[in-house]
């Protein structure tokens, strides 16, 4: 442990060249799936809390559990649609980084959306009136909401920037783990481990945890100050 | 007055006449035979005693709630959401943005597409909130955030303006306050139904009272006479302070 740790303070201060490509693909992959899955969840969150509609019931349950899909089945549906006989083979997409950036938007981006109705929902039930008492629009309720409850839901978006980072299964199946082109910090471990570069291994993996860390900090920054200017 | 493009239709739609006004909840009746006539102008108190009806009764007034029985007529019109939209409610507990107290008023203006900073601004003076424009609507007190609710529900120029208990929480300052600022509203033109269950207040801003009890209505008549002689027994017990529970 002690020699793993001393690697990754060394290979964090030697700016080596293949770590910092790694990180910089796996940062590239989890922050591109979030912002797509933000892009799509976050909207769906709100229309979910705001609208009534026979079904509604089931569709929540639908996306919370969406929330739980195994990664490598997901890596597995993605890697079937784009294979070369898949549906989407012609768009030549398998192995790439756009692989692994589809597979980790369509895991993540179940947690946004049931995460941001739930925000949205706890939030609309305390604006619903004033909000019908004036007569805004549905765009405009979603829009309003959504301005408001930002704080909680970049914290909704650490979260999921927190599931993708630490995301191996899927990510392997489409993207390869090939060198300088699809592999990211968690396949790497895995490579690393399989190889029996153990003490590397765990340098990387420490420095995943303090990424994962810094995230977390942030997340829990946000989250204090979203508590105190509702409280107050 | 309203931000209504024909002025023809703009006049303002303050009378109200209900007939047979109902309200079931789960089966329980809340309001039954509401049969109202109000006159287009001043201070309507809506007061009774808990559990009356008050508050169910200013929901359907102004559209939030649909009535089980009865219609609900506004100068003759059918109540619609284009009347609830010239209409603005001020609810006991201020429903405020998590903005800046300009960034409110800024809101509700935008919502109607007519952003304007210096109308903003005056409606903050005349509320005495111009000093707290970039304070946080929520960091206000209890009274302050009230007069920016009541601020916010003036700046589209209501043709109704709807209170339900808006000083229930506050101190007799910030009673005066608000009261001030109903007064000066009712007197620029603009009808209020304010809800209270204090008798005093009621006696302070009202022009005719409507007293509910259980769900009905026990009496309507003009403060003077009403005051003077309820001319209902739960009414004469209710300001006397002793109507049962």
């Amino acid at each position: 442990m002690d020699s793993a740790a001393e690697l990754a303070v060394a290979l964090m201060l030697s700016a080596d060249p293949d770590l910092i490509e790694i990180v910089w693909l796996s940062l590239k992959v989890s922050l591109s799936a979030v912002f797509l899955s933000c892009l799509v969840g976050m909207p769906l969150g709100a229309f979910l809390a705001t609208t009534s509609f026979a079904g509604r019931g089931g569709v929540i349950v639908i996306v919370n559990a969406l929330m739980g899909l195994p990664p490598v089945v997901v890596g597995l549906m993605v890697y079937l649609a784009l294979s070369r006989s898949g549906p989407m083979g012609f768009l030549g997409l398998l192995y790439t980084p756009t692989a692994m950036i589809i597979a980790q938007t369509l895991l993540i981006a179940p947690i946004v959306t049931a995460l941001s109705r739930q925000v949205l929902e706890d939030m609309y039930g305390e604006y619903r009136s004033f909000f019908r008492s004036i007569g805004l629009r549905k765009d405009q309720t979603i829009l309003a909401l959504i301005r408001d409850a930002r704080l909680a839901l970049v914290t909704v978006a650490l979260a999921g920037f927190g599931r993708a980072t630490a995301e191996v299964g899927a990510v392997m199946i489409v993207g390869g783990n090939i060198d300088h082109l699809t592999r990211v910090m968690t396949t790497a471990i895995a490579l690393e481990t399989s190889r029996g570069n153990l003490a590397l291994a765990m340098a990387l993996g420490l420095i995943l945890m303090l990424l994962a860390l810094v995230v977390n900090a942030l997340a829990h920054g946000l989250r204090l100050s979203t508590t105190r200017l509702s409280s107050v | 007055m309203s931000d209504c493009a024909d002025k023809t239709d703009c006049a303002g739609l303050t009378s109200l006449r209900t007939k047979n006004l109902g309200l079931s909840l789960d089966g329980a009746a809340k309001l039954a035979d509401i049969t109202l006539d109000l006159p287009p102008a001043g201070i309507t108190i809506l007061m009774g005693p808990n559990g009356a009806g008050k508050s169910l009764l200013l929901l359907l007034l102004h559209g939030l709630m649909n009535p089980s029985a009865g219609e609900i007529l506004w100068s003759g019109r059918l109540l619609d959401p284009q009347i609830t939209m010239r209409q603005s409610l001020v609810f006991q507990r201020p429903v405020l943005l998590r903005r800046t107290v300009a960034g409110n008023i800024d809101f509700i203006l935008r919502a109607r597409g007519r952003s304007d900073t210096a109308r903003r601004d005056l409606a903050l003076r005349e509320v005495g909130l111009n000093d707290m424009a970039k304070a946080h609507a929520r960091a206000l007190s209890g009274g302050e955030q009230q007069r920016l609710a009541l601020a916010r529900a003036l700046i589209t120029d209501p043709d109704v303006l709807f209170l339900d208990e808006p000083t229930a929480n506050l101190d007799p300052t910030a009673t005066g306050l608000i009261e001030k600022i109903v007064r000066r509203t009712a007197e620029a033109g603009t009808k209020v139904i304010f809800v209270t269950h204090d008798p005093g207040q009621a006696r302070r801003l009202a022009d005719d009272v409507v007293f509910l009890n259980r769900g009905r209505i026990a009496k309507h008549a003009d403060a003077g006479s009403f005051f003077s002689d309820p001319g209902h027994e739960a009414a004469r017990a209710y300001l006397a302070g002793e109507l049962p529970l």
